[in-house]
This record gives C-alpha cells, sequence and structure tokens, in this order.
C-alpha cells in the first residue's frame, strides 16, 4: 500500500501578504481594511486573495461574505482556478456567503426603513458569526468581507449617514466578536461632497488601506496596475510603514512584483 | 503651551464660571487629532487620581473606539487599575449607538465579552437630551450632589454630528461647561475635495505637526500660540517651534565649488547698476547705445544718423520747459502726409 504524499510545503507569502503582516497563516495583525479602487483598476482581485488566505488549510479562518457585486457562482468559479472550492467550505460551515445581489430597501414608508433594512443585515452577520462559532470553530478568527460598499449606499438611496452607521455596527464586531473587516469600495464614481466625506471617515477609520490604480505611465500588456499599502499604527494614526508595488492578474491568481523586477 | 493647556483643564474653574475647554481638530493631512487627545486624556485623569485637579471624577463619552481602548490607553499611560476603576466612568456610546442590539434576537452559544462596572451603555445618540442626562448622571453619581466638579471628555463630536444637528451639539457642549470642571472635545476634519493623495509626503510627516492653540483668556484676550509636536514609542512629545524654515532652505542648497548666493556687497552693486531703457532721473540726456557707434562720439552727421538712435529728454528737462522729441523717419524719400498706399504695389 503507497503511503499518502507528504503535504505539499508552505507557500513563501508574497508581496502583498508580506506588506500586510499576513505571513505564512494565523489572523491579521490589524482589524479594518479598506480596499480602494478605480474604474480603470478593479480590486476585487484583493478580496479573492483575502478569501482564500482566511480558507486556505494553514489557517483555522472563517469568512462572512457579504455577496453585493456578484452572486456565489461568481466568486466560486474565481476561486476554483486558485485552488480553493469555496462550495466545499460553505458546507464545511467555514464560509457564510450571504448573498445581496438585489439588496433593495424599500423607502415608500419614510427614513426607518433604511435604518431597519441595515439592522437587519447587521441581525444576519451576527447570525452568521453565531452560525460558525456554534461548530467546531470556536478558537478560530472571523473575517467579514464586504464586497462592495457603493452597492449598500445604492440600496441605501445614497444615504452615507445610514452607509457609516452600518459600518460602525460592523467596526465593533472587530472588538467585540474578534472580527476583522475588509471593505472594497471605488474611488472615482463619487461626485456628492457628502460621498467624499465617506470615504475620508473610511481613511480614517481603518487599520490599512490597500490601493489599486492604474501606472502612472499607462497601459501595459504585462503589468495591471501599482499597489500602494499604508499601514497606520492605530485607526486614524500616523502612516508607520508604505509599500508600493506592482501587479499582474491571472487566471489562477495575481502576481507582485517590484517595478523594474520583471523582464 | 501643551503644559499650560494641561493646567488650565486641572485648575478648572472659579465659582460662577463656566468651564474651561479644549477642543482639538485635526485632518487627514494631519491625523493625529486623536493622539492629542489621548495625551490630555491621560493627563487629565492621572491629575484626577491623585486629587490634584478640581475635578473629582472624569466622565468620557466613548463614540469613536471601544472602552476597552481607553481603559488600556490609561493603563499604559500608568495610571493605577482601581483609581481608574473609582474616578473614571464611560459613557459607551460604540457599540451600540443606535439600540439595534435590542431590536435583535440575543446571540447565543457565543460568549459576550464582559462589561465592567465603570461603563455605561447608551443607545439613543440621536437624543442629545437624553446623552447630556446620562453624562451629567454619570458624574454626579460618583462625586455627588455638592459643589464637587467632574471633567468630560467627548471622542469624537464628528460622529455626533452625524446624528444630530450643530446646535443640538452646541448646546449640549455648553450645558455641560455649566455643569463640569472641564471638557475635551474631540472634533475630525475631513478633507471636503478628497484627491489623490501623496502618500509619500504622508509617510514623511506624519510623525510631526504644528500645534496651533487658540487661548481666550478671562479677560477676552485671545492668545494665537504653536508649538511642535512629534509623535515616538512613547505618544505625543510638544516642543517649542524652531527656526526650521531658514534651516531647511540652507540644507537644501547644493554643495557645489562655486557660490550660489550673492554676498552683500554683491546686492549693493547689483543695486547700482544701471539698467537701459529706464529713466534714472539724473538731469541728463540719456544716449541709447545700439552697439554700432562709439558712445563717446559727439560728432554726429546727419546723414549717418541710424533708426535706432534716439534721444529723450528727462523729466529734469521737461520741467524746465524745454522738452523736445526727436523723430527719425525710416525713409527720407516718403513724403509725409501721403495720400498713397503703400502696399498698391503688392500683388496677391
Amino acid at each position: 500500500m503507497n503511503p499518502s504524499p507528504p503535504p505539499p510545503p508552505p507557500r513563501d507569502p508574497d508581496l502583498l501578504e508580506e506588506a500586510l503582516g499576513l505571513g505564512r497563516g494565523g489572523s491579521p495583525p490589524w482589524r479594518l481594511a479598506f480596499v480602494e479602487d478605480c474604474v480603470e483598476t478593479s480590486g476585487a482581485f484583493v478580496l479573492h486573495h483575502f478569501l482564500k488566505r482566511a480558507l486556505s488549510t494553514e489557517g483555522d479562518g472563517t469568512v462572512v461574505f457579504l455577496g453585493l457585486a456578484q452572486p456565489f457562482s461568481h466568486y466560486d468559479r474565481v476561486l476554483r482556478k486558485m485552488g480553493c472550492n469555496l462550495s466545499v467550505q460553505r458546507n464545511k460551515n467555514k464560509l457564510h456567503f450571504i448573498d445581496l445581489l438585489n439588496l433593495e430597501f424599500l423607502d415608500e414608508k419614510g427614513e426607518n426603513d433604511r435604518e431597519i433594512g441595515f439592522m437587519d443585515l447587521y441581525n444576519r452577520i451576527l447570525r452568521s458569526i453565531e452560525a460558525i462559532r456554534s461548530k467546531d470553530n470556536n478558537g478560530g478568527w472571523t473575517t467579514i468581507i464586504i464586497d462592495d460598499l457603493s452597492h449598500l449606499e445604492i440600496a441605501a438611496h445614497g444615504s452615507v449617514k445610514h452607509v457609516l452607521d452600518f459600518l460602525q455596527y460592523c467596526r465593533s464586531l472587530t472588538s467585540e466578536m474578534d472580527c476583522f473587516l475588509v471593505i472594497l469600495n471605488h474611488e472615482d464614481i463619487h461626485s456628492s461632497d457628502e460621498a467624499l466625506q465617506m470615504l475620508s471617515h473610511l481613511d480614517y477609520i481603518s487599520d490599512i488601506l490597500i490601493k489599486a490604480e492604474t501606472l502612472s505611465t499607462g497601459i501595459a500588456a504585462d503589468v495591471h496596475g501599482q499597489m500602494t499599502v499604508v499601514i497606520k499604527d492605530a485607526p486614524g494614526g500616523l502612516i508607520k510603514k508604505l509599500h508600493s508595488f506592482q501587479f499582474k492578474v491571472k487566471e489562477n491568481g495575481v502576481e507582485f512584483f517590484y517595478p523594474g523586477s520583471r523582464f | 503651551m501643551a503644559e499650560s493647556i494641561s493646567r488650565s483643564l486641572r485648575d478648572g474653574c472659579l465659582e460662577g464660571e463656566h468651564a474651561p475647554a479644549l477642543t482639538i481638530e485635526d485632518s487627514l493631512a494631519s491625523p493625529l487629532g486623536s493622539h492629542v487627545f489621548d495625551h490630555f486624556l491621560a493627563n487629565l485623569a492621572s491629575q484626577i487620581a491623585d486629587g490634584t485637579s478640581q475635578a473629582r471624577g472624569l466622565v468620557l463619552v466613548a463614540l469613536n473606539r471601544s472602552p476597552s481602548f481607553y481603559i488600556d490607553l490609561l493603563r499604559r499611560k500608568g495610571v493605577d487599575a482601581s483609581l481608574v476603576d473609582k474616578w473614571v466612568r464611560i459613557l459607551d456610546c460604540y457599540s451600540d449607538p443606535l439600540g439595534w442590539k435590542d431590536r435583535i434576537p440575543p446571540l447565543t452559544n457565543v460568549q459576550k465579552p464582559s462589561t465592567r462596572e465603570n461603563v455605561s451603555f447608551f443607545r439613543d445618540v440621536r437624543d442629545i437630551n437624553k446623552l447630556l442626562s446620562s453624562v451629567l448622571d454619570l458624574g454626579k453619581g460618583f462625586v455627588g450632589q455638592g459643589k464637587t466638579r467632574f471633567a468630560v471628555a467627548v471622542d469624537l463630536v464628528s460622529n455626533l454630528l452625524r446624528h444630530t444637528s450643530l446646535p443640538s451639539v452646541a448646546g449640549l457642549l455648553n450645558n455641560l461647561r455649566s455643569n463640569v470642571a472641564s471638557v475635551q472635545p474631540i472634533m475630525q476634519l475631513t478633507d471636503e475635495h478628497r484627491s489623490r493623495r501623496d502618500f509619500l509626503w504622508l509617510e514623511k510627516n506624519s510623525c510631526k505637526a504644528k500645534f496651533c492653540v487658540r487661548l481666550k483668556r478671562r479677560n477676552g484676550r485671545v492668545k494665537l500660540l504653536a508649538e511642535e509636536l512629534h509623535m515616538d514609542q512613547v505618544g505625543v512629545k510638544f516642543a517649542a517651534v524652531t527656526s526650521e524654515n531658514s534651516f531647511v532652505n540652507k540644507s537644501l542648497l547644493p554643495k557645489v565649488q562655486f557660490n550660489l548666493q550673492l554676498s552683500d556687497q554683491e546686492r549693493v552693486d547689483r543695486a547700482k547698476v544701471v539698467l537701459p531703457y529706464e529713466h534714472q532721473g539724473n538731469g541728463e540726456a540719456i544716449q541709447i547705445y545700439d552697439g554700432r557707434r562709439s558712445l563717446s562720439d559727439d560728432q554726429k552727421d546727419p546723414h549717418l544718423v541710424q533708426p535706432s538712435t534716439l534721444s529723450a529728454m528727462t523729466d529734469a528737462q521737461a520741467n524746465s520747459g524745454n522738452g523736445e522729441i526727436h523723430y527719425i523717419r525710416d525713409s527720407d524719400d516718403e513724403q509725409p502726409d501721403s495720400d498713397e498706399d503703400p502696399d498698391d504695389d503688392l500683388d496677391f
């Protein structure tokens, strides 16, 4: 009888994982990460990266994923190419996918409906955490991923106040329930001053800011964009470290490299 | 200057006067307001714990960070934990500011975080009157009903402004000043026009800032003071403003083997240079040298007069009534006031 092959050695962390202090497993050293992208450069691959890492066999992480932008099948397809089967993870109770593709808070009766809608959404997140931790994952860490914030604004009919109230409650989970929060938002789709102030507020409260943008020199075939990772010593605090590198999005993952290091 | 602020907060106010109030503002470009708030909060808590402050207790309205953060902060700053429990009360407006947790089913099978005795939940930040009552009740609850005063710290007023109007918040702070020894609210200013920030500049300048203070004295005088603020591992450090700008300017000049700056004598000589085409007002006629004739040549052949040679009278001569203007026509063949169009011979 042939012995089972040894498990593959853990791979070295890539530049993004090094910048985020993620290392080879374990919970992140921060609580709230804010991912910013733009129309010309999507930052969704960062969420896929977080999702895969949290569900990897090396760590005991779990994920509550708020899918506002794409259906579950989309993420399942993308993560399969990256070597992660989301359906299996969902069956194992490591992934709770909250399908919010057609999220809408009916505003016929008045403002209270938006607050009730966000409160229900917060309740669903709490139930997911409860379901995750009721089984054998009590010792694990939970990442709440929101893809993406602009759809929450749409559901709230542009009410930034309600969105920030909801985020305040999600943020409180980072201290009360030992959770981690990853939020994706688009930098260049807002025109109103109120929405811009929301972006500034998110900058204030985040521990880490991950910015995906186009190359300053223009479009290139081998380099799809540049990434800036800002590490703060505390929410709203001073910048502790700044990382900057470039990336290329491939079918089965993302390649990160320093400018000029590719031939 | 930071010390004088701490002293003002410590000394409180006289009978019949409003409590001293410190408002801290920061911005995205210099987001050190929270650190400054932590500095003054820890100082005040330490003075209250030592019994050196007029305030006999501290009520902290926590909207931006969890109560556990502040308890850890005070412990790190050396305030005794038992004294924190005795003289500090935290009104928790962070965990459940809108009362959602009361309206959803409670969690089961999940360990809830332990609550401390000196932390009280507040679940309706939209009701400013209720917030004021809660703050006053907390304060009077541990300092008594007499004339003993307590201090109030609010972190973060910008969060309050999201839920209620500016006049309501201003009214809250005004009412607090009537009842407490000192008030310390903190506000965040968010950039109105969010542009692509220079992260490298932010990284270089994120450990220091300028701390500008507008101090209103009892007599009505307003003093504007400034200090430099540096962040280190321990916390915030204040220092007097140095003449750094001139030093920076000097240090920016490259070190080369030739002189890039003028000496004083060279500046004086440069000021004495007579510039062409400029009336110097020395009373003499100015001859403008065109490069083809010697300046010292006083003999002028009228047939060789160059069109570019002009002479003009100065204002002094004009004032004497002998002003002249000499005009030399381009071509002597052309008759004045000719009706012919000089361009008639052009054939387009």
